[in-house]
């Protein structure tokens, strides 16, 4: 059981097994970040804002308060792992269509709250999506246009 | 970006065994669950450094259990009822079809605890040690007359959660000790299961519960949390009541209330003023000056104890008066 210092957590990082370094209590948003995969964005840095959501081992969590130690033998998806190949997840696309994301900053987060409640529930009701959306804080569309994406993601599956 | 990671050591020991162990050889040390409260006082440059032990490898620690009889080791015989591991989070309270049908406050309190990504990681275990005041899922907790298992390395202790926080912040814990299980006893002994035939989970609004049962002997339960917004908002006012009412009589009451003192609390004045009461006008303007008078709000960042001492005489109001008109809820 190895003390403070650098940790070397191994873990399988959108589909690749790779190796994040750093404090066991540093933030796995920071790590992220600092491996280069920059879509997971720190809004409120206090887990109100959604902002930096990824998914560990399918469930949604706040980078922002997950330490690098619990990501030790986990799956995680960013939103850089949500596309496959050359194509959009089919959230990814009808927020282009119905115009969900507009600064972006909420997106990667919003999009992966979606992913989760798609992955959970296959035919989400509205009231799904805003539940399941609620801890996703968006400064610029009114969610409505999110919330179309998300149904209109949902009917394509 | 985080203060000075230097003053601090996270662990994650192998097993529940080594994780007590080293709490006990560190008794400085302080557990860590989910994180999700934690890491929010971490980044705001507020978590006392030192030594903190990650629970995360600990089987003991999990899932949801009936208990028959004291089929547990260590358990005493309790007849039926549920043993909840500390590390449970609330998407697996809400989850659990067990605790919608016979507990069904907690999946309504779970609920209304943050959104999603935090209800992925937040534990009921966590959820206590905090010792937030303003916690969502405690008042139901007392309501239903929950048990602490407390585990250390010297063996396991239990005692009523009633009477756990003893102040704001200060809980009957003793260094290298963690909350292993929180124990909900059967509630056959005065609201069988056959009471919760209506569950709350389709509720849009925060009202929760249910009623059931004819005039004769009607049991419903209620749980409404205040906040500025319906997500993610940390409570003004947060209540939750159990009543059992018979001809118009209250048989039996239990009423827990968040965010109107330095913890949370159970409203014993109250209940003894509904308990053996016929359920009428009289009886409930009694209670509520009851509650008025064991409540102790303060004016804070969130509300007012203004605002906070109406609000919490409305929502008894709102619970007794659904026990008045038992039906669906609004």
């Amino acid at each position: 059981m190895p003390d403070a210092g650098v940790l070397r957590v191994t873990c399988t990082l959108n589909g690749r097994r790779s190796v994040l370094e750093g404090h066991p209590m540093a933030r796995l948003l920071d790590a992220l970040r600092s491996s280069g995969l920059t879509g997971a964005k720190e809004g409120c840095g206090e887990g109100e804002c959604g902002a930096c959501g990824v998914l560990l081992d399918g469930t949604l969590v706040n980078s922002c308060l997950t330490p690098l130690a619990h990501a030790e033998g986990a799956s995680i998806t960013t939103i850089e792992g949500v596309a496959t190949d050359q194509m959009l997840h089919e959230v990814q696309e009808a927020f282009l269509e119905y115009g969900g994301a507009q600064c972006g900053i909420c997106t990667p987060g919003m999009v992966m709250a979606a992913v989760e409640l798609l992955s959970r529930t296959a035919e989400p009701t509205e009231e799904d999506v805003r539940v399941a959306l609620a801890g996703n804080l968006c400064r610029c569309t009114g969610y409505m246009r999110i919330f179309e994406s998300v149904l209109e993601a949902a009917k394509r599956r | 970006m985080i203060p000075l990671l230097d003053k601090y050591q996270l662990v994650v020991p192998r097993s529940l065994r080594e994780a007590l162990d080293d709490l006990a050889k560190h008794p400085s040390a302080r557990p860590f669950a989910g994180g999700t409260d934690l890491m929010v006082v971490l980044e705001a440059g507020h978590l006392p450094e030192g030594r903190y032990v990650s629970l995360q490898n600990c089987p003991e620690l999990l899932g949801i259990q009936a208990l028959d009889g004291g089929g547990i080791p260590g358990h005493r015989s309790l007849g039926e009822g549920v043993s909840i591991g500390a590390l449970t989070t609330y998407t697996e309270i809400q989850r659990s079809a067990r605790l919608a049908r016979e507990y069904p406050l907690l999946g309504v309190a779970a609920r209304e605890t943050g959104g999603v990504a935090t209800q992925n990681r937040g534990t009921i275990g966590g959820n206590i040690a905090n010792a937030s005041p303003a916690a969502d899922t405690p008042p139901v907790l007392l309501v239903y007359d929950a048990e602490l298992e407390l585990m250390s390395a010297s063996g396991i202790r239990r005692v009523p959660y009633h009477g756990f926080h003893r102040g704001y912040k200060n809980m009957d814990l003793a260094p290298g000790e963690i909350i292993g299980r929180v124990i909900l006893p059967s509630r056959s002994v005065w609201l069988p299961p056959s009471a919760f035939a209506r569950s709350a989970s389709a509720d849009r609004r925060s009202l929760g519960g249910g009623w059931s049962g004819g005039t004769s002997d009607q049991r419903g339960s209620y749980y409404r949390k205040v906040g500025t917004r319906r997500a993610q908002a940390i409570a003004k006012v947060c209540f939750a009541g159990t009543i059992r009412v018979d001809n118009g009589v209250v048989q039996d009451t239990r009423i827990a209330l968040g965010s109107v003192a330095p913890t949370v609390i159970r409203a014993l004045a109250t209940e003894e003023a509904l308990r053996g009461q016929q359920l009428d006008s009289n009886t409930i303007a009694a209670a509520e000056r009851a509650l008025l008078s064991e409540i102790a709000p303060i004016d804070d960042i969130r509300s007012t104890a203004r605002y906070r001492s109406r609000v919490a005489g409305n929502l008894l109001r709102e619970f007794l008066s659904s026990a008045l008109s038992p039906g669906p809820l609004p």
